[in-house]
């Protein structure tokens, strides 16, 4: 029964690093901040087709709180930021955020004074997305790059 | 310019031109669509006159517009329809640049209400007499009129608040 089974007798050593960038990286539940088209391919990243649940991020979370990677699909006007960056405060550390598209990363197309000029003037982004919008193998991309930085991260701290 | 008006719009513009004669400038037609322009000192009158007598029940639409010239620097233009008579109008009015002001057309169609307040935060426009004068789009503090051709494509750079990024020292 379960794992014990295959195990034997023996026993397993590692890293607490390790196993916490294990467990860390293969559970990135996004927190999908959809503002306009590139939030259908997201969609589509998180369906069957793709299956973000190939990588333990299919719960996309609707709730801050219960999130550890913020997608940001779609252009960013001044008002909504505020809305986005209280969010962003919101979710408990360690968090990863994606800028899904060229709007998100740059502004895009929406070259005018009603939108942020690329999401990263008020959010620490990891991984942008190029594309208009990105295909969902793009954003998946984004994902294991999000997963391999996890995995090489220092994530406990020793008091030496 | 000949006009080829149906006889529902001719009952109109004929009705307009002796009901409001010294309001009324003038009558033209462009892409099979007819233009009414009037003083805007009875623009109140003459809506309320084209939805009561006219029929005219149904306010499309309101665009603002910058003309860039050196004198009656705005239009509004009105978008009327008659569900019964099929028809459409467009009334247009022209304010000076210096402190345009109009009064609000909310009292005849209630659906003014937003598409003014939208005139408004675009072109500076004030409305007399609105329930609900406020900003539509932009930040209340905003102190510009994006769609005045003035105004710069990327805006005013700090015009409008980022959230902070240390929210910890607030």
């Amino acid at each position: 029964m379960g794992i014990e089974s295959s195990l034997g007798d023996g026993y397993l050593t590692t890293k607490i690093d390790a196993l916490t960038n294990w467990a860390r990286s293969n559970a990135a539940w996004p927190m999908p901040m959809g503002l306009a088209c590139c939030a259908i391919e997201m969609m589509a990243f998180a369906g069957p087709k793709y299956d973000a649940a190939r990588f333990g991020s299919e719960v996309m979370r609707f709730s801050p709180r219960q999130s550890d990677v913020m997608i940001v699909a779609g252009w960013v006007n001044y008002k909504m930021s505020h809305a986005i960056r209280r969010i962003w405060d919101q979710m408990p550390d360690p968090k990863w955020c994606i800028a899904m598209g060229a709007c998100a990363s740059t502004g895009g197309m929406h070259r005018c004074y009603g939108v942020v000029q690329g999401c990263d003037n008020f959010l620490p982004v990891d991984a942008y997305v190029s594309g208009c919008p990105p295909r969902p193998d793009a954003l998946l991309h984004a994902l294991m790059k999000i997963q391999d930085k996890i995995r090489t991260e220092h994530s406990v701290k020793l008091d030496t | 310019m000949d006009l080829e008006l149906s006889d529902s719009l001719k009952k109109v513009v004929d009705g307009l031109s002796s009901d409001f004669s010294d309001k009324f400038i003038e009558v033209y037609q462009s892409s099979g669509d007819t233009f009414v322009r009037v003083e805007a000192d009875a623009i109140v009158q003459i809506c309320r006159y084209l939805k009561n007598e006219q029929h005219f029940i149904y306010l499309t639409d309101m665009l603002g517009t910058d003309r860039f010239t050196s004198e009656e620097r705005f239009e509004i233009i009105y978008n009327l329809v008659s569900l019964r008579d099929r028809e459409h109008l467009f009334v247009k009015v022209r304010l000076p640049e210096e402190d345009p002001t109009i009064q609000s057309i909310t009292d005849v169609w209630k659906s003014a209400t937003w598409l003014e307040r939208e005139i408004f935060d675009m072109f500076g426009v004030k409305f007399e007499n609105h329930p609900d004068f406020r900003r539509m789009y932009m930040p209340e503090d905003f102190d510009y009129y994006p769609l005045r051709k003035e105004f710069p494509l990327l805006g005013i750079p700090g015009s409008i608040e980022l959230p902070s990024t240390t929210p910890d020292t607030e």
